[in-house]
């Protein structure tokens, strides 16, 4: 296997070592996105799960900045993010919308000041590149712990909550009338997708962060029948696009303008998106809960769309 | 603070302003604040893509917005409307990342197209802007009346025989094109933040919708004025103060609703009855 790696990424340059740490971690970013996605997409979620993404790249930028572990940066500024969105309205489906959108406005402000400052301290040109891209090979051994660690956390609350969480995503009034505490439920998923959208902004960047938690999500859930399947699928989907992208990546080494690779980035988006578009030519409904769950996802939209009348 | 290149920079703030308050009044109505802020940040990877062929950024970013707002539009009616958009606002920043990958200079170009260089604009930048600007400013006052029924009352304007399919690709394109050809001045980044935080907060401090812009318009003023004074003396960057001072003026008009909602409560009772009527 080693060897295998090493051919995958210039040798000498990167020995196997960081590369099995970008495809072990990797693979745990798209499995962890896959299943938290596929709640993003039946919540609705979906601009809120990309905000916390820069929200939280903002946060390692200031890390960064102040010499502190990179890592908790992200963590704290993700988690933080959640809170003020919750804080401000993110539980009225009408302000959600807004509400988000602020929190990322306010943030993506912080991320200019704190790239400012970096390049007055040193000589980190690349940094607005890497903040919105990442770099899957600059992931310290040493923080591989508690990557896996929170990816866990995630997936622990995610599948403690995941009855309770379908049942208020679907009918937040049947829900409440059986006395399940909506907006507890949701402050709980939001930090689960602040930390999963934390974790992989960390190890890939908010680009690709975003990819992966709605792409195979909203693939999956298009074709599987089941939420828990298309938990599964999802995950699939995000680790197949995930290796995929890397192997592409080191063979475009061969590629026109020669001599230069392709970013990683690149591939696993059109991956992603490819198996989106694809799974529109095949879209089985023979099941009754497939619909539930499709119908679902269509009915969002009218109310929101309804949300416009003056406040 | 108000001489030569200083004056060019007031000129194009204040109308990229105007175009700001204009368009997110509308975005946050029809609850687009997604669509509007992946549409100018995709729209990033046509300037780098017409940098690489060595063509004017220009049309990198009016094929790259409109082409997103179409993709927005069409992936949009299978399914939902902020899957559609997460998933175009990935890919056009994917084909970015390419594109930047091949350039020599990516580091700057990115820093520049992602949080703007108003400090440094030229006079041949200011006539397209005020062009565009008066352009989208037109287009949106000439459908004015149907867009507002549209986006406050979709089931009543498809009663109406106002298409509202047609409203939202009409309203996504002119915001597309509008907001991205600003990138180069203010960038992607502080574009957005102008566009929802003086709106929103707008919201709050009146119901009618004609008032509601222009207030929309005169707090996105006020933020980049302030911005801009405050980033020339500190040399900050203006992205960081428009971020933070339109997410102060949100909170105010937050705040006014709660002091609203606590105690004038009759008023607050008149004014859902006239929405229920």
């Amino acid at each position: 296997m080693g060897h295998f790696f090493s051919y995958i990424v210039e040798p000498g340059l990167l020995s196997s070592g960081p590369v099995r740490t970008a495809l072990l971690v990797g693979t745990v970013v798209a499995v962890t996105s896959g299943v938290v996605g596929v709640l993003t997409v039946i919540r609705g979620q979906s601009f809120a799960g990309h905000s916390l993404a820069d929200v939280a790249t903002t946060g390692g930028a200031g890390a960064f900045l102040a010499g502190l572990n990179q890592f908790w940066g992200f963590l704290i500024a993700g988690v933080a993010g959640a809170a003020i969105m919750e804080l401000i309205g993110v539980q009225r489906r009408r302000g959600r919308d807004v509400a988000t959108g602020v929190v990322l406005g306010a943030a993506l402000g912080g991320a200019a000041l704190f790239l400012y400052l970096g390049t007055q301290t040193s000589s980190t040109t690349g940094a607005s590149f890497t903040i919105l891209f990442g770099s899957m090979f600059v992931i310290s051994p040493d923080t591989v712990p508690a990557l896996i660690a929170s990816g866990v956390v995630a997936l622990a609350v995610i599948a403690v909550l995941s009855r309770v969480l379908l049942l208020t995503s679907l009918s937040p009034e049947l829900a409440a009338a059986r006395g399940v505490p909506v907006r507890a439920v949701g402050i709980a998923y939001l930090v689960a997708l602040a930390v999963a959208v934390s974790l992989s902004a960390v190890v890939i960047g908010a680009v690709l962060s975003t990819a992966l938690l709605i792409g195979p999500a909203a693939t999956s859930l298009r074709v599987a029948k089941r939420p828990s399947r298309a938990m599964l699928a999802a995950a699939l989907i995000g680790t197949a696009a995930t290796w995929l992208g890397i192997l592409l990546a080191y063979d475009s080494y061969y590629w026109p303008p020669a001599g230069h690779g392709w970013p990683v980035s690149f591939f696993v988006v059109a991956l992603v998106v490819v198996g989106y578009l694809l799974s529109y030519v095949r879209r089985p409904r023979r099941d009754r809960r497939a619909r539930v769950a499709g119908q679902a996802q269509e009915e969002a939209p009218t109310q929101e769309a309804g949300a416009c009348s003056p406040a | 603070m108000f001489s030569g290149l200083m004056l060019n920079t007031w000129i194009a703030a204040t109308i990229v302003a105007v175009i700001a308050g204009v368009m997110g009044f509308f975005a946050v109505l029809r609850g687009q604040s997604f669509a509007a802020h992946a549409i100018p940040n995709g729209a990033f990877a046509g300037a780098a893509g017409a940098g690489l062929l060595g063509l004017n950024v220009i049309w990198g970013l009016a094929v790259f917005a409109v082409a997103g707002a179409l993709g927005i539009g069409a992936l949009g009616r299978r399914a939902r409307q902020d899957v559609a958009t997460a998933l175009m606002l990935v890919l056009m920043l994917g084909i970015g990342a390419l594109f930047v990958s091949f350039s020599t200079e990516y580091a700057e170009v990115t820093y520049s197209l992602l949080f703007g260089e108003v400090f440094g604009v030229g006079s041949n930048v200011l006539l397209p802007i005020v062009a565009l600007g008066a352009v989208s400013v037109a287009v949106i006052a000439l459908m004015y009346r149907p867009l507002l029924l549209a986006s406050a009352l979709p089931e009543i304007a498809d009663a109406r025989g106002v298409s509202t399919r047609r409203m939202e690709l009409s309203f996504l394109i002119v915001m597309a094109l509008a907001t991205s050809m600003t990138v180069p001045v203010v960038g992607a980044l502080l574009m957005f933040a102008l566009m929802i935080g003086p709106a929103a907060a707008a919201r709050s401090f009146t119901k009618r919708p004609g008032q509601a812009i222009a207030l929309s318009v005169g707090i996105a003023l006020a933020t980049v004025w302030i911005g801009i004074a405050v980033s020339y003396h500190t040399n900050w960057p203006l992205g960081f103060f428009v971020g933070v001072i339109a997410a102060g003026f949100f909170l105010l008009g937050q705040g006014w609703g709660a002091v609203r909602r606590h105690w004038w409560v009759p008023r607050q009772a008149s004014a859902v009855g006239a929405v229920a009527v």
